[in-house]
């Protein structure tokens, strides 16, 4: 912002020719050849973008050219590798909601309790201490967080403890340790949001005799609802595009998930399976793979759209 | 919130105040529940990190640095693992470093913020940065694909993966750090004669390498952790070398974890959680690193 006033100056020294001569003339060429240099850096980033699509479009349209979109958007059976082979999504679709609902339902009133509490109850010296804790949680590797998923939640806890009749994979661990994994996410936005409402509201809320309790609730929470929002649907997004953890703890049978207790594949965990498999480059096998892909990434730009909506929509602005 | 205490404890009480108090049974029970999510979330980490540890202790040796792959638990390693993970970091690093700072220079501190195409890439790199890390491997395969490359399981490949999914977080932080120097800061150097790049390059990115550092950091520490984008560049395979240049075939640590917790003996499942252990050592002591950057460098203007 302040260069761009320099830069403007610069015109009016060289159009005038009584400017003092601050030899300056030949760094001025090689500043352009920088900032030309710099400029095609932050280019690059669409260009990243445009690849994504091309990357994934261009395989996808020799898909769709041997499977029509109808069988595979409706088709209720995902079959790929047999030689019968189907190449219905749903099935893919019903794990990966199921295991994005079953994390929600642990990261959502988690991680907003956690951020009212940050927010609004903690003395600053605590929420240094708290905040870093929490953030540990997002720092541990997705991988990792799926051998405990395997090894200690499916296997031990539903299996042994709670004598569930569960098989060796499950949606329901894979989706609560994902759930567990979001929970940093969702309240550190949440947080951010909360803590830029103005005081003066909370001040106004409790002259007129509300506890802090109603005051968070009632006051704090509606004034930043957008931020909730976003920091929610941010959540669902990760939990969508989430891959070790369902690729490890949620089996690789893909099949229309009835209930949380059964084994499914997710299209994340699809991808990453039959990535796998040394498929041949242009093969309809190959091309499944990035059909997939861009279903999933046209549906997670769809959800962050709608996060930048909600909150260009619904902001309040103090 | 002290003006309640006072009110519902006073004698006149005309209005009905009793259920607003700070202590009454509601308002405590909301604030034990808001204890116990954060509760539950650090309890899920404590036994995660328990169970890593009880698996993974009794087979915590050299031999997991030192030893390479093999089809019996108790003589394996994670040697090629390791390596693999350093050269594939390095060279995120190298690719991804530059490029992140240049694109937030630029973002920063020269764009015209109205024009449409710089407000395109801002827009752009917020939603690169939501994009599932796996669609980033399924990018870097169509791009070896398209270069004929016939071998995708190569060191390069992986760390182009990983560099563009860490880009726009470097971009992030950059800018950050460089929103944080002081207008005066350039404002004096622009005044003694200094051209906008010489202001950039000798004040404002010297004084905003700290936060620069600490933001790099934590997105390597991010890369080395990701496991989804290789496994679909075909990096779980049994490598028994040491990966040795840009072009080797390579393996990283979450990978031979994803490996090893797949594998039905149990012998395996206690090395992924040691490897588990040493890979969240590495993690830990980058991030500690990254603070203490922070801590110690920053300058508060």
């Amino acid at each position: 912002m302040t260069i761009t006033s320099a830069g403007t100056r610069r015109p009016t020294t060289r159009s005038d020719g009584e400017a003092p001569v601050l030899f300056t003339a030949r760094r001025r060429w090689s500043e352009s050849v920088i900032k030309l240099v710099l400029r095609l850096a932050a280019i690059l980033t669409i260009a990243t973008t445009v690849g994504i699509l091309i990357a994934l479009v261009i395989p996808s349209i020799s898909f769709f050219s041997e499977v029509s979109i109808i069988e595979f958007l409706f088709g209720t059976r995902w079959a790929p590798r047999f030689a019968q082979a189907s190449f219905g999504v749903v099935p893919l679709i019903t794990a990966t909601l199921w295991t994005t609902m079953i994390a929600l339902i642990v990261a959502v009133p988690l991680g907003l309790g956690a951020a009212i509490l940050l927010s609004e109850y903690a003395h600053p010296r605590l929420r240094k201490i708290l905040k870093p804790m929490l953030e540990i949680l997002a720092g541990v590797p997705t991988v990792v967080y799926g051998f405990f998923a395997l090894q200690f939640v499916q296997t031990t806890v539903l299996r042994e403890w709670l004598g569930l009749p569960t098989q060796a994979f499950s949606v329901l661990s894979a989706g609560l340790v994902m759930g567990v994994m979001i929970v940093p996410t969702i309240a550190s936005l949440a947080e951010d949001a909360m803590s830029s409402v103005p005081s003066a509201l909370r001040q106004g809320s409790a002259a007129l005799g509300a506890n802090r309790m109603q005051t968070s609730l009632r006051v704090v929470f509606p004034a930043a609802l957008s931020g909730i929002v976003a920091a929610v649907v941010l959540g669902i997004s990760r939990a969508v595009g989430e891959t070790m953890i369902v690729a490890i703890a949620a089996g690789n049978q893909a099949q229309i998930v009835a209930s949380p207790l059964d084994q499914g594949q997710t299209m994340t965990g699809f991808i990453a399976n039959a990535a796998l498999g040394d498929s041949r480059v242009g093969s309809l096998e190959y091309n499944t793979l990035f059909a997939v892909g861009l279903l999933l990434f046209l549906l997670t730009m769809l959800i962050n759209a709608i996060s930048i909506g909600f909150v260009r929509r619904y902001r309040e602005v103090y | 919130m002290k003006a309640d205490n006072r009110t519902s404890e006073s004698d006149i009480r005309p209005l009905k105040l009793g259920g607003n108090a700070e202590r009454a049974p509601r308002p405590l029970i909301f604030l034990g529940l808001l204890w116990l999510s954060l509760l539950v979330a650090f309890s899920v980490l404590v036994t995660l990190l328990v169970t890593i540890l009880v698996e993974g202790l009794p087979v915590l040796s050299s031999d997991l640095v030192t030893e390479y792959p093999s089809s019996r638990p108790e003589e394996a390693g994670a040697r090629p693992a390791i390596l693999g993970s350093v050269w594939v970091i390095i060279t995120t690093a190298v690719l991804t470093l530059p490029l992140g700072i240049a694109a937030a220079v630029h973002l920063e501190e020269f764009a015209d913020k109205h024009n449409w195409l710089n407000r395109l890439i801002e827009l752009n790199v917020q939603n690169l940065a939501a994009v599932p890390s796996i669609i980033y491997g399924l990018l870097a395969l169509g791009f070896l694909a398209m270069l004929q490359v016939d071998n995708k399981n190569i060191v390069i490949g992986g760390a182009l993966a990983l560099s563009l999914l860490i880009l726009p977080v470097v971009i992030m932080a950059t800018r950050e750090g460089l929103r944080a120097v002081p207008r005066e800061i350039r404002d004096a150097s622009l005044a003694l004669g200094a051209t906008p790049w010489q202001t950039v390059w000798r004040q404002v990115l010297p004084a905003s390498v700290p936060s620069i550092a600490t933001g790099s950091i934590l997105a390597l520490s991010r890369a080395l952790g990701e496991a989804a984008p290789l496994l679909v560049l075909g990096a779980l395979v049994y490598i028994t070398f040491d990966p040795n240049g840009l072009l080797s075939g390579y393996t990283t640590l979450p990978i031979q974890i994803f490996n090893w917790t797949g594998r039905p003996q149990e012998g395996f499942h206690q090395l992924a959680a040691a490897t588990s252990v040493l890979l969240l050592i590495v993690l830990l002591l980058m991030n500690a690193l990254a603070i203490y950057i922070r801590n110690a460098y920053q300058k508060r203007w």
